[in-house]
């Protein structure tokens, strides 16, 4: 202990880089930073861009992430990486889209109108099997 | 013969479903096992996050966020439905909208007022005939569904909740237990309660660190910590999303499987029926020419 500590890449999808680490530099909203084994506790957003990460007799290695969260403390580092593009006014966009959608929804309904159509179908004659099998066994 | 024509008929059409139910069986037990893995691979995201939420909670932050402030008062509920967008996956969808039902009765029964939000199409459907309070939604995730598309509708949530819009956001989901069970959940997202914070070390046992210690925040304390919450409560949203899909695909194969057998019963019985039909009809056809000949 003292020389190396724990990195988590992880974003919401899957697991990006875990293991031990002697030196990682992040691209940190105001600027790079570099953080060797017991960094004071450190709480930043990150930029998208390449993370260097210097692991035990290993080459560097680098992994980009488009962005996150990055949270130090002594002995674990965890980078919490986005899988989409965020920013205030864009995750703003989307609400108000995600309420419209909702408000339209309740209005209008005929597009789906097919596809529930033919599943109404289909699930009319799943439901008449399940029937005449019911129907058989009591006769049994 | 009309009548062993009809029986022709009615099997040909059993077959046809058949062939239908058992494809979607196979189509859902492959999908099912993609849906699993993504949902172990949202795990690590989770637990993360939790850790640092835990974290935060226990250093000494000179602010702290609504999301972890419990209100006295609840006047309002805003609740976050997680369905399908397609049916055909047995009681899956039905199970956790009623549940979702039962606890909204409860709630208007209390003088309530109720606020949904949307997860899938099946769920918006209900709600709308409900005439529920539908404030966002999103269809159409497809099999993969990314937090890109998710952002938007629990935005919404959210932002109610800080309005003080909402007193309590619940989410319900269905829990992945395994292929053949899937539960229907109520889970309370906000404000966070405290047994959810806890981070991995402290449920081990081993050191809780000690609290007057805080972190550096770059650029300040506040945005960092709101964006930290909101991810954490998106990550939850997520994870629920994940499991719900998997649920749906494990029940879909269930659901099918049993068709398929089903179809293949009904099957084999118009099959007898049919034969013993058709047999019928030829000894009363060489009766008729026996007698005739007989007769001669």
């Amino acid at each position: 202990m003292g020389t190396v500590f724990h990195l988590d890449i992880v974003s919401a999808e899957e697991s990006i880089y875990s293991g031990p680490v002697e030196f990682l530099v992040a691209p940190a909203q105001m600027g790079e930073v570099g953080i060797y084994p017991r960094h004071t506790p450190m709480l930043t957003r990150i930029k998208s861009g390449m993370v260097r990460i210097k692991a035990q007799l290993k080459e560097e290695e680098l992994v980009y992430v488009s962005g996150g969260m990055l949270e130090v403390q002594p002995d674990v580092v965890t980078i919490l990486a986005d899988t989409a593009i965020r920013s205030h006014d864009l995750d703003e966009a989307k609400a108000i889209e995600a309420k419209r959608a909702a408000e339209e929804a309740i209005k209008d309904r005929a597009s789906e109108l097919d596809y529930a159509k033919a599943q109404a179908e289909l699930m009319e004659a799943v439901s008449q099997l399940a029937a005449i099998e019911k129907l058989r066994k009591r006769r049994h | 013969m009309a009548g062993s024509r009809e029986i022709r008929n009615k099997i040909k059409s059993v077959k046809n479903t058949q062939k239908i139910t058992r494809a979607m069986e196979m189509v859902a037990a492959s999908k099912m096992r993609k849906a699993q893995d993504r949902m172990k691979k949202a795990r690590p995201y989770g637990d993360k996050i939790r850790n640092v939420a835990a974290h935060m909670s226990r250093a000494n932050t000179e602010y702290r966020h609504p999301f972890l402030i419990e209100r006295d008062t609840v006047k309002r509920v805003g609740i976050i439905v997680v369905t399908s967008d397609k049916g055909l996956c047995g009681g899956l969808n039905t199970n956790v909208l009623r549940r979702a039902l039962n606890e909204m009765k409860k709630w208007q029964a209390e003088g309530e007022e109720l606020e949904v939000c949307c997860i899938g199409s099946k769920g918006l459907g209900f709600m709308s005939r409900l005439k529920a309070n539908v404030i966002s939604q999103v269809v159409g995730l497809g099999d993969t569904p990314d937090m890109a598309s998710l952002i938007g509708a629990v935005k919404v949530v959210l932002d109610g909740y800080t309005e003080d819009r909402f007193d309590r956001v619940y989410i319900f989901y269905n829990r992945f237990i395994n292929t053949m069970k899937q539960e229907p959940v109520m889970e309370k997202l906000l404000p966070l309660s405290d047994d959810k914070m806890q981070s991995d070390e402290e449920q081990e046992g081993s050191s809780a660190k000690a609290a007057g210690w805080d972190y550096i925040y770059e650029p300040e304390a506040k945005p960092v910590i709101d964006d930290i919450m909101v991810r954490y409560v998106e990550a939850l949203i997520y994870q629920a999303l994940t499991e719900n899909m998997a649920s749906e695909q494990s029940a879909r194969m269930v659901a099918m499987k049993a068709a398929s057998d089903n179809a293949g019963n009904v099957i084999d019985e118009l099959t007898l029926i049919y034969n013993k039909s058709r047999q019928a009809a030829i000894t009363k056809e060489l009766s008729e020419i026996v007698s005739g000949a007989a007769a001669v």
